[in-house]
């Protein structure tokens, strides 16, 4: 089964047998493969009606819920590891749904886009106007990326709120690890994948 | 062991000018059960009998069969004609049939009339072995978990072991879970639609104005019509009337309805005006020659009186933890009655549970009567989950209109 590649990274580091919440599940693809590979349990949240389909075809366990409206319905360390992929930007105030994940699981794993990548801030400086790439296809105007963030905005805020940064992979869009990445992350990373809890 | 509802009908479905995805004409079976049924109340019921309906093949293993449980005022007669004269086909022919979500040409599906019913199983007109007489106020009260009870024995007598999916709406759901917490063994899949984990008390107390409307209709005589050769006809009408209301959402009753005048213009009198009244009037009336009074009664008491969870502390997570099967919920957007609050109170305590489950909030202007309709994405998805449970099972289609 291939894999997205964002998808891919993120599955490296769940544990066998764990039960993890995949908030914004889309096609359910990560969880069916956790599930086939790793004898992982678990739910996807998800509120495309097409998304939802493609995951109980595949026998994902998908729950149609709005991540904007909190976790509420979950207890608190019902979950080993809850899994957010490309969605912290979308979210009306990440910073509470980084916590509330934290709460409902033990740890959590993110990977969001880098605002603060060379060529957005090239656009911005140059141009005067909001990126809009291959990568970042939207216009500022009918963009579902509401809070965009840099690395360093991202790890100020774990900081912040005692959230403890345990891992990190900086990649490019193609989630390819190279060498300018990992030397200057915040400028040469597109990508990050970060793994934290309390 | 084979069943076949259509077997005694040569015809196919397009020869008897029936749409092709029909299951065509069907003839109820009746099954009688001697074996003495203890009953939630404490009484016991020695003899008994169920009317039953099924549509497609049972296969060899008999992995294929599904229970279709049903709501309030439903029956035995869930897909299919009676007779070429029958005007309508049976409730819930929108879901069932050859190549419909529930597909009969992989699964064998089975409708029955619940106890206490006025369908043809054993309920208040029956006759009563002790006196002669039909039961009418005399039939004990049955709950959600007595008909469970008699439902399992009606797939003993099938000889299925094993559900491959129970499925039921509202009244119907409530039998699903039932089946899920008393019989985990003997189900794979639960499908429990636009349900509750018991009723609020809003709901009662709408089924408590329907009651009053039908007892102190003064044709009632206390249950016992029958001897009067009468029926309290006006309070079945507005115990429906009010059930109605409750079934449609406020934007439904503005689409069909509107505010529109019967006659054109106000009468000013204490007369119909409005086109909503009327329908009122109809669909009170229709079911007033339809459904006997007494069993309307046990119906809502078994409603009010669904609560799994009061066995267990009031711990819904725990009543559910007995479950071995997987799960499909799906709601209405505009369903006050049956809200979707209600169907994730069942959700959550199943990831408290850690089940296997899968909810769905479909986006329906007509409120609980949703359930009912064909609406394209509620139907999809119902398939797409069949689909996936008949390739689970290994379920292999008979070929179209033949047998496998």
């Amino acid at each position: 089964m291939m894999l997205r590649p964002d998808l891919q990274l993120i599955q490296q580091w769940v544990r066998p047998g764990t039960r993890v919440l995949d908030l914004g599940c889309g096609d359910g693809a990560l969880l069916d493969y956790l599930k086939q590979h790793k004898q992982v349990s678990g739910y996807g949240l998800e509120i495309d009606p097409a998304n939802i389909r493609r995951c109980v075809d595949r026998g994902v366990c998908v729950l149609e819920q709005n991540l904007d409206k909190g976790l509420a319905n979950f207890r608190d360390n019902t979950f080993d590891m809850v899994l957010m992929s490309q969605a912290l930007q979308t979210l009306h105030r990440p910073d509470q749904a980084l916590e509330e994940m934290l709460r409902v699981g033990r740890e959590c794993i993110i990977t969001f886009p880098n605002f603060g990548h060379w060529r957005n801030r090239l656009h911005l400086a140059g141009i005067g106007r909001m990126p809009v790439s291959k990568f970042l296809p939207y216009e500022w105007y009918d963009t579902p990326n509401i809070h965009f963030c840099t690395f360093r905005d991202f790890e100020q805020l774990c900081r912040e709120r005692g959230i403890a940064i345990l891992e990190r992979t900086v990649v490019d869009s193609e989630h390819q690890d190279n060498w300018a990445s990992r030397y200057l992350p915040n400028l040469l990373g597109e990508v990050a994948i970060y793994r934290v809890s309390r | 062991m084979s069943h076949d509802a259509t077997a005694d009908t040569a015809a196919s479905p397009a020869q008897l000018n029936l749409p092709p995805d029909s299951v065509g004409l069907v003839t109820p079976q009746t099954f009688v059960f001697d074996e003495p049924l203890e009953l939630s109340c404490g009484r016991t019921l020695d003899h008994y009998q169920l009317m039953v309906e099924t549509y497609g093949t049972l296969n060899a293993d008999a992995s294929n069969a599904i229970l279709i449980c049903h709501a309030l005022s439903g029956h035995h007669h869930v897909a299919g004609y009676h007779s070429l004269e029958d005007r309508k086909p049976g409730w819930w022919d929108s879901a069932v049939g050859p190549g419909k979500p529930i597909d009969t040409n992989k699964f064998f599906v089975v409708g029955l009339n619940n106890l206490g019913g006025c369908h043809g199983s054993s309920g208040p007109t029956s006759i009563n072995p002790a006196t002669g007489q039909p039961f009418g106020p005399d039939f004990p009260i049955v709950t959600v978990k007595d008909w469970v009870t008699a439902q399992a024995r009606l797939a003993d007598r099938l000889g299925i072991q094993r559900w491959a999916v129970v499925i039921g709406g509202s009244l119907g759901g409530m039998q699903a879970l039932q089946w899920s917490i008393d019989y985990p063994e003997r189900l794979a899949n639960a499908m429990v639609i636009a349900s509750a984990p018991k009723l609020s008390a809003q709901n009662i107390a709408f089924n408590e104005v329907a009651r009053q409307a039908i007892s102190k209709d003064p044709e009632f005589h206390q249950g016992r019509y029958a001897d009067h050769h009468s029926y309290p006809k006006v309070g079945l009408m507005l115990a429906r009337m009010v059930g109605h209301i409750t079934y449609l959402s406020d934007e439904a009753m503005r689409e069909k309805f509107g505010r529109e005048l019967k006659r054109g213009k106000l009468s000013f009198e204490f007369d119909v005006d409005f086109q909503v009244e009327s329908y009122l009037h109809y669909q009170g009336e229709q079911f007033s020659t339809a459904f006997d009074a007494n069993a309307y009664l046990l119906m809502t008491k078994a409603l009010d009186y669904f609560d799994p969870a009061s066995e267990y502390d009031d711990d819904l997570a725990a009543a559910l933890s007995r479950a071995q099967c997987r799960f499909m919920l799906m709601s209405f957007t505009t369903d006050w009655r049956f809200s979707p609050e209600r169907s994730r109170e069942i959700v959550n305590a199943l990831v408290v549970a850690g089940k296997d489950v899968s909810y769905a909030e479909i986006d329906a202007p007509q409120g609980h009567d949703a359930f009912l309709l064909p609406i394209p994405r509620y139907m999809e998805l119902m398939q797409t989950y069949l689909n996936r449970v008949a390739s689970d099972l290994n379920i292999i289609p008979a070929v179209q209109g033949g047998q496998p």
